[in-house]
């Protein structure tokens, strides 16, 4: 769905989630830098920056290719 | 249909059990950061939607605009509140994968149903809603009746939700449960006053996105630990000597030889054609988002996307439940055994339904955890808002126009749509702090709404594929059904050993006294509804025309390719629906 003609709802969430994902991205990158890691199980698999990588793939791939301008097709 | 009975375990704790727990998990600065960036997001959105709602068709119905994605995504995400989540993860728990069956046998062939049979007449026919469906079938009366009905159980849920999400962030967060209350019912008023049916959408497509990223690494890490599925059913077998924990069908031969109490007929008649079908195809909170679709293909499609992904869901909220049985340990080594609120003590201090946040401390690191916190609360306030939404609709249509005023100016109503999205707000937070003084509420909230449901779904299914069924027989079926429901459920109230009358066994628990009295309501429905048919006069073919099967030409729909075609995409969901309960057997 396009929103008054301009932003479509895939923007707004492409901009969420590479926000997120850039967030912890980078807390996930400081861990592993410095090697203080959380305390939580398994923190050794280092969640934040794979999972937070993905995320503002993911996010960085909606921004784009629904940017407002473009002509969308759904 | 989740909302029906969503945790009902939650429900018979009644959400006190929240209260004692200490707070479960500390914010950093990151999991604050995202939480509040949340919060403004969806503001900003209710602001910058508010110029697309001027007209009716706008703020009710969304422009009728969406594709048959965001249609279908919202047609989801405005069942699966976080009370869903935490009550389903808790009922995993405690019952295992028997739980399952509230999200396969227990939605997807009612979503089906709707989309390929349904859902041609709701969109058909124009109308604003279910109880407009039928006013255009049986009358005003009928209108009026589950208008009423409606309204009233949707703004109760609406405070339901409410009172859940601060209680979840009391004991989660230690935040005061007075602030979380007025800042989640601000937001919600803020954003669907501003933007209407298109502002609740948008923000449930969005809340979609965040429970998939904010709790699906849950289960991915648990089954990590664990060791794999396979391991995990070892561990349980071990840890509680028995398979009934991982198996569907195995223990519903008889009432007591499942943790349920509940026997095969009642899971199969009960929740997954009673239950199940009144809610996905009545309700009309999850009913509004498919009508606000773009065309009737994408209106037939979205029930269909949302069934997809309704059977996924399963991984990321029952699979905690069961993963908590082998992984979760107290600080001495010893396994953490979670108990029902009657039972919380200083040896076992959490309860069933706090196995979702518990894994989520567990495995979340920051940052993580507060993308999971912001996904629950996105739940809570997709919840609020998509009752609030329905609410405000059903009022200003079903309840206002008809009996308040009849000839109002389009942008009359929408004033009034406004309003009573406000209203519904206040009066929610008036039943969030009823339920707050008496917790036993949530049980009979959970009640009150399955009396109407499955009478509601005897009374749409007889006007859409009967062209006999009358007015009358609208009116009186949908009473009757709401009557005997309520009837049932007072006497096994008084005399709890009713119950092996109303669910055929002396071993049946509670939850199989709500399945039973569904199917005893929606049979006491149909029957009246048949007999004052063949008591009173049926209304002219000519005016069935757009209403019953039978006397309906549905438009012509151009031939799509495989890839795009709506029976084609039913017909995969429909075979991993049947392969996942071969599997899972």
């Amino acid at each position: 769905m396009q929103i008054s003609g301009k932003i479509s709802i895939w923007f707004f969430i492409g901009v969420l989630l590479a926000f997120y994902g850039a967030l912890i991205f980078g807390s996930g990158i400081y861990e592993l830098v410095t090697g203080i890691l959380p305390n939580v199980v398994l923190a050794r698999l280092h969640a934040p920056v794979w999972w937070g990588g993905m995320m503002l793939a993911l996010g960085l791939f909606y921004c784009i290719r629904f940017v407002p301008g473009k002509k969308q097709t759904n | 249909m989740a909302r029906l009975f969503i945790g009902n375990h939650i429900a018979q704790s009644g959400l006190a059990f929240l209260l004692p727990s200490s707070v479960l998990a500390h914010l950093s600065i990151i999991d604050i950061i995202i939480i509040t960036s949340y919060f403004v997001m969806v503001v900003w959105i209710g602001f910058y939607l508010k110029g697309q709602s001027n007209t009716g068709l706008d703020f009710f119905m969304a422009g009728r605009q969406m594709s048959a994605w965001i249609a279908g995504l919202s047609f989801l995400s405005a069942n699966l509140g976080s009370l869903e989540l935490m009550g389903w993860a808790g009922s995993a728990y405690q019952y295992g994968i028997l739980a399952a069956h509230w999200y396969w046998i227990g939605a997807i062939p009612a979503m089906l149903f709707m989309g390929l049979v349904m859902m041609p007449f709701y969109y058909i026919c124009k109308t604003n809603s279910v109880p407009g469906y039928l006013k255009l079938r049986f009358g005003e009366s009928s209108r009026v009746l589950s208008g009423v009905c409606f309204a009233f159980m949707t703004i109760l849920m609406s405070g339901v939700n409410m009172f859940a999400m601060a209680l979840v962030m009391k004991v989660v967060l230690g935040w005061n449960i007075s602030f979380s209350i007025l800042m989640s019912s601000l937001v919600v008023a803020l954003y669907v006053g501003l933007g209407g049916l298109r502002s609740a959408i948008f923000n449930e497509v969005l809340q979609f996105a965040l429970i998939w990223c904010g709790a699906l690494l849950v289960p991915i890490l648990g089954l990590i630990e664990a060791g794999g599925w396979h391991n995990l059913q070892a561990k349980i077998l071990m840890n509680y000597h028995t398979s009934e924990y991982t198996h569907l069908w195995k223990g519903l031969g008889q009432f007591n030889t499942n943790a349920m109490g509940v026997q095969w007929t009642g899971i199969v008649f009960g929740l997954g054609f009673v239950i199940s079908f009144g809610y996905w195809t009545t309700d009309f909170l999850v009913v509004q988002r498919a009508m606000a679709a773009k065309n009737l293909r994408a209106a037939q499609m979205a029930p269909i996307i949302a069934a997809a992904f309704k059977m996924a869901i399963h991984f990321f909220v029952i699979l905690p439940g069961l993963l908590g049985l082998v992984v979760l340990h107290n600080n001495d080594g010893t396994l953490m055994h979670l108990v029902g609120q009657d039972a919380v003590s200083t040896a076992n201090p959490n309860s069933y339904n706090e196995v979702l946040p518990l894994m989520m401390e567990r495995y979340l690191s920051p940052g993580l955890l507060g993308l999971g916190i912001t996904a629950l609360i996105a739940g809570f306030m997709s919840g609020m808002a998509g009752n609030v939404s329905a609410f405000s609709t059903v009022w200003t249509y079903d309840i206002y126009k008809p009996l308040i005023k009849k000839n109002g100016t389009d942008s009359h109503y929408v004033s009034v749509g406004r309003w009573a999205t406000v209203l519904g707000i206040v009066v929610s937070i008036g039943t969030a702090y009823l339920v707050m003084q008496a917790a036993g509420i949530m049980d009979y909230v959970q009640a009150l709404f399955s009396f109407f449901i499955a009478p509601l779904l005897g009374t749409v299914l007889a006007g859409m594929f009967w062209k006999r069924a009358t007015k009358a027989a609208g009116f009186w079926g949908l009473l009757v059904g709401t009557v005997t429901s309520v009837a049932l459920y007072a006497w096994v109230r008084v005399d709890p050993t009713a119950l092996r009358y109303v669910a055929f066994s002396s071993d049946a628990k509670a939850m199989a006294a709500d399945l039973y009295r569904a199917l005893w309501a929606f049979s006491s429905c149909a029957l009246v509804t048949v007999i004052v048919s063949y008591c009173s006069k049926p209304k002219p073919l000519s005016e069935l025309a757009g209403l019953v099967y039978g006397a309906t030409t549905l438009p012509h729909q151009e031939r799509m390719p495989l890839l795009k075609n709506h029976w084609f995409w039913a017909a995969i969901v429909i075979t991993v629906f049947f392969v996942l309960n071969i599997v899972f057997y």
